[in-house]
């Protein structure tokens, strides 16, 4: 099944990535293809057959929740793309008014 | 023979008994980088000065008579691992400015052991493909022809260590990023069990698939890296607390006797080069003259398991490359509003073949798709496990080559990605299975091209595809 540009562009939308006409038409292609491929996966009965999401077998994996003083504050907030304060600057989610 | 050419286990020795010091052999390392990186393009960051530190630190760790078999030893790690103080981009441009605040905890243990970092190696960004030619930061080529692919994702792992670039480097597999380039390097790599190795610290990608693995000269080296990576982690809840043998007292065992099975379907693959199967048939006869028992077993699901993983890894990744949206760290790329930080940052931070995946994994977790795509494959998946439960009660290892053709020309897939996701044929099946699998030389081409062979073991049975490999490797 060829997926078209408009289910390319909206799923661009959702994994918030903005592409070009010219890669929304590379990936509308080859993203057909590889799922064109995938169909090879309906020759096979699942019917009775339980999906493995992890392959461990581990299950309820605690630890106790105590905080630690972290050494690398300061290297954290450095990373940062724009800071003010020490602290974490983004443009305003809300708008006033 | 150049200080850079000798394996693990030579090195270690050369320094106890003061033949040489770790500045010397770092210094050596050095040197073949900047004589050949150019060429190759194996490393991203280079960590001249800090090697150097480091090394005279080991110096005075040997002095003293403390350390372990890595100290003093230089070594290279993939980029997409986090070491603390030094760059680590993942070969993604949204990363080109970002020095990890820690060592993931695979490279804190070697480090603390007095480890040589020499600097980060070039691959796929975030593991991405399968012939390193999706790096933001240029292909690697391979050493052994610079015209050829190195393979990928960890492709500048192996050709750096294949080219002597250092003595030997940590890599990662998702699903053959650390088997597929060393086959087609001519070295050495082992894709350890999903958990033996805390993945605390690696870019993620597949969070039910990332292995870290090492990428060595000797599969005796494999053993000692393996030694000191392998262990629970409280930072990583997924990593098993199963008790870690002593890998190189494992090697020492005898294989007559064991039984190795011969899947019939890797063999009948579509595309299969004639050299690499001829040479794959000549490991088989030597494990058979050292008195193991060769077995024909089948695996009726291989054939599905590229379908399976090209749908479970791009779905996990589309989920884990969502941290990296410009925000918190990284290079931002708008101030415009939050929609528009993300966009723009991750379409010019990201190369297509990532967008591509994170675009694959949308799709087949979105309304409508789910049940059809990545709960299908999730199903089909335990068919593949089952595959391999069921072998391994007939027999003890499993051969198969590690690709099924040498290293191809550059350039030559670039426009066919599900060519380049077919090229993980062999590798594949093993890791949507978690189970070890290690790659080891098997010869070269007429055209003088390395082909592995992989050696696929029972889940945490790292042991005994150690044990093969290196008998495999001693009969080289």
């Amino acid at each position: 099944m060829p997926i078209s540009l408009d289910e390319v562009r909206k799923i661009a939308a959702l994994a918030r990535i903005e592409l070009t006409p010219a890669e929304e038409t590379r990936h509308a292609a080859t993203i057909s293809a590889v799922l064109d491929y995938m169909k090879i996966l309906n020759e096979v009965d699942t019917k009775n057959v339980s999906p493995t999401y992890q392959v461990t077998g581990l299950t309820n994996v605690f630890r106790s929740d105590t905080p630690e003083a972290s050494a690398i504050v300061n290297k954290l907030v450095d990373l940062m793309p724009v800071t003010g304060s020490g602290e974490l600057v983004v443009p305003a989610v809300f708008k006033i008014g | 023979m150049n200080l850079n050419e000798l394996t693990i286990t030579q090195a270690s020795a050369g320094l106890k008994s003061r033949k040489f010091s770790s500045v010397e052999l770092t210094q050596a390392c050095l040197n073949r980088i900047a004589e050949r990186n150019e060429k190759i393009n194996a490393f991203i960051t280079v960590c001249d000065e800090l090697a150097l530190g480091e090394a005279k630190k080991a110096d005075e760790m040997i002095a003293r008579g403390v350390g372990g078999p890595l100290t003093g030893i230089p070594f290279a790690v993939k980029d997409a691992i986090c070491t603390a103080g030094v760059r680590s981009t993942g070969a993604a441009k949204i990363l080109d400015n970002y020095i990890a605040p820690y060592d993931a905890t695979v490279i804190r243990k070697i480090r603390e052991q007095g480890g040589v970092l020499i600097g980060k190696n070039n691959c796929d960004t975030f593991g991405h493909g399968s012939s390193n030619e999706n790096s933001m930061y240029g292909p690697v080529k391979n050493p052994h022809d610079l015209t050829k692919v190195a393979g990928g994702s960890s492709g500048g792992s192996a050709a750096a260590v294949a080219d002597n670039m250092c003595i030997y480097a940590i890599a990662e597999d998702t699903g053959g990023s650390i088997r597929y380039p060393a086959s087609l390097c001519g070295v050495v790599g082992l894709r350890p069990s999903f958990g033996r190795n805390s993945r605390y610290g690696i870019m993620p990608m597949a969070s039910s698939f990332d292995t870290v693995g090492p990428i060595t000269k000797s599969v005796a080296d494999t053993a000692l890296v393996m030694q000191t990576m392998a262990g629970s982690d409280p930072k990583d809840a997924t990593s098993v607390t199963a008790p870690v043998p002593e890998y190189s007292q494992e090697l020492t065992k005898p294989i007559a006797g064991l039984r190795v099975g011969v899947p019939q379907e890797y063999f009948a693959a579509s595309g299969m080069d004639k050299e690499v199967a001829d040479l794959t048939k000549a490991k088989i006869s030597a494990l058979e003259k050292l008195g193991c028992k060769i077995v024909e077993v089948s695996l009726p699901y291989t054939k599905y398991a590229i379908a399976v993983y090209y749908i479970l890894v791009p779905s996990e990744d589309s989920s884990n490359l969502a941290r990296l949206d410009g925000i918190r760290y990284g290079v931002r790329a708008s101030e415009k509003d939050l929609y528009d930080i993300y966009c723009q940052s991750r379409a010019a931070g990201f190369p297509e073949e990532v967008k591509r995946r994170i675009l694959i994994g949308t799709y087949a977790l979105s309304a409508g798709y789910y049940d059809a795509y990545y709960k299908k494959a999730a199903k089909v998946r335990t068919l593949i496990i089952k595959d391999f439960t069921e072998a391994f009660k007939e027999v003890d290892v499993l051969i198969t080559p590690t690709s099924p053709f040498p290293a191809f020309g550059l350039g030559e897939k670039a426009n066919d990605p599900l060519a380049l996701y077919l090229a993980d044929v062999m590798v594949g099946p093993a890791a949507v299975a978690g189970i070890p699998a290690i790659s080891v030389p098997a010869g070269k081409t007429k055209s003088g091209l390395p082909v592995g062979v992989q050696i696929i073991g029972s889940r945490l049975n790292e042991s005994v595809v150690l044990r093969v490999g290196h008998a495999l490797s001693l009969r080289a």
